[in-house]
């Protein structure tokens, strides 16, 4: 296999790794136009990122905080539903990306990369940071789950029960914006939520816990990207799509099985 | 008199710059059943968040006897059918259970429900397992919104003998928030009429023969009764006003 293929690889399957836990809680509590809405705020990050000169990661990762910040702040106005809000930040800050992105950087950088994932060209460097990241949101995950699922079912019972909800939503926030960071280098900010949800999706038809629905969807988000990288190396189709296409053939084989529980 | 496990003295609560409740007095005692009534928009479940701490009143004093535990069995529950949960999963999500699983289950009645999955449980199961979550606290304080929505009749008489039979066993104090007024008066010590202040509360005859009470429920003041509260009327309609009430609580 060669030097390019294995590092693709490799870094598209620690982003599976987390992206299955992590995309059945956005299923679960309803946040995939939650997750798009971060996920395009990340190009405006890479843009600052190149500006300040900055790492990109951190600078994508920061970048989705702060929308996440700024959302929680406008939902205070209670004219405007949290859709139309996340409509509003979502596209505003993608055409922010794509017009900063044009008038700063020279168009020195490849744009259709950051928007549809540029994983053929991650380096081993690039493999070390999505799986320390990777490894960490997961950890977190698993230490947090007990309390995320208490808030995902009732948040109010939650919080009489002892969960410092405040806390634990924010944490789930936080760790999102960590893994757009990661999963944009894989399918790009265009494509993220697709590599969390359809997954998860998936995997909500053939198991029956939580946690099986979890670790289920890190195993089939593992196949789609094995199978993407294949279908790109023997097609040359463009890598990011290719994922995210065998993912969807996977979900479409998943409607075969008559659903139960 | 025994200490009280909560009191509140002058609870008030605005929000954006309306009045939801104001000057609202609350005392919960060990072995006793409150009963908060009121037209939609009273502050009823305003009080209640404030008694769970999930809303801080603007005004008024809140003191919870040290070491209170709340059971709390909210309104509604809705769970994303893309959750994959069993009712065993649930009822453990709420931490470490205090009583044995077994005993509470058997208490409610869900022994059979146990596997099965929460999106697909009737409206009378889930309440009888969000009061069994409840319950796996060993709470001193249960407060339960709403209780028997979604449940039908005989299921409701049920329902409201077992809260009965739990304040009894474990002497723990409980806050009902209730708009069906004949099941629930039978077992209730003090009912406390609500309408963004106090209206009147005491001794469920006492309060439905007050004044402010039929002013509020009955035929005079149908335009400030809420929908929900309407179909009382029709069934007071039929027997004249007050005297249904009346008669319930002498049947049970």
């Amino acid at each position: 296999m060669p030097d390019f293929l294995l590092y693709a690889l490799l870094s598209g399957l620690g982003v599976a790794l987390v992206a299955g836990p992590l995309g059945a809680l956005v299923v679960w509590r309803r946040m995939a136009y939650f997750g798009d809405t971060l996920a395009h705020s990340a190009l405006l990050g890479v843009t600052f990122g190149l500006l300040l000169n900055v790492n990109l990661n951190l600078a994508v990762a920061v970048g989705c905080l702060l929308l996440a910040l700024i959302l929680v702040a406008l939902q205070h106005n209670r004219l405007l539903a949290t859709d139309t809000l996340l409509g509003i930040l979502s596209h505003s800050t993608l055409a922010l990306g794509l017009v900063m992105v044009s008038l700063f950087t020279n168009s020195r950088i490849d744009l259709l990369g950051y928007l549809f994932g540029d994983i053929l060209s991650a380096s081993a460097v690039d493999v070390v940071t999505v799986w320390v990241i990777s490894v960490l949101v997961s950890a977190l995950l698993l230490l947090l789950w007990r309390p995320l699922l208490a808030i995902t079912v009732h948040e109010d019972l939650a919080h009489v029960e002892g969960v410092p909800v405040t806390a634990v939503r924010t944490a789930l926030m936080l760790l999102m914006a960590l893994v757009i960071a990661i999963a944009m280098k894989v399918v790009g900010v265009l494509l993220i939520t697709a590599l969390l949800i359809i997954p998860a999706a998936t995997s909500r038809r053939l198991t029956r816990s939580p946690e099986a629905m979890a670790l289920v969807a890190s195993l089939l988000g593992a196949l789609s990207v094995a199978g993407g990288l294949g279908a790109s190396f023997v097609w040359d189709s463009p890598a990011g799509p290719s994922i995210v296409l065998c993912a969807t053939a996977l979900f479409a084989l998943s409607l075969l099985k008559r659903a139960d529980g | 008199m025994p200490e009280a496990l909560l009191s509140a003295r002058g609870i008030a609560v605005q929000r954006g710059g309306r009045t939801i409740l104001h000057g609202a007095d609350l005392t919960l005692e060990p072995g006793k059943i409150v009963t908060l009534i009121g037209p939609n928009g009273a502050g009823k479940t305003t009080l209640v968040r404030c008694v769970l701490g999930l809303i801080r009143p603007d005004a008024g004093v809140l003191e919870r006897r040290p070491g209170l535990r709340i059971g709390y069995m909210p309104q509604k529950l809705h769970i994303d059918p893309s959750l994959p949960l069993t009712v065993k999963r649930f009822l453990t999500l709420g931490g470490k259970p205090r009583l044995p699983l077994r005993e509470v289950v058997t208490l409610t009645g869900i022994e059979e429900l146990l596997g099965a999955t929460m999106s697909n449980l009737s409206g009378g199961e889930t309440q009888r397992v969000l009061l069994a979550r409840a319950l796996l606290r060993d709470p001193n304080l249960l407060v339960l919104d709403e209780p028997v929505q979604g449940v039908d009749v005989t299921g409701q008489e049920a329902l409201y003998q077992l809260i009965n039979d739990i304040r009894r066993q474990r002497e723990c104090g409980v806050l009902l928030v209730s708009h069906d007024l004949h099941l629930v008066m039978a077992t209730t010590d003090t009912v406390i009429c609500l309408n963004q202040h106090v209206c009147c509360h005491g001794h469920p005859d006492q309060v439905t023969s007050d004044p402010a009470y039929q002013a509020l429920f009955g035929e005079k003041a149908k335009p400030l009764v809420a929908p929900y509260t309407h179909h009382h009327d029709h069934k007071h309609d039929d027997h004249g006003n007050i005297v249904d009430l009346d008669n319930t609580h002498d049947h049970a």
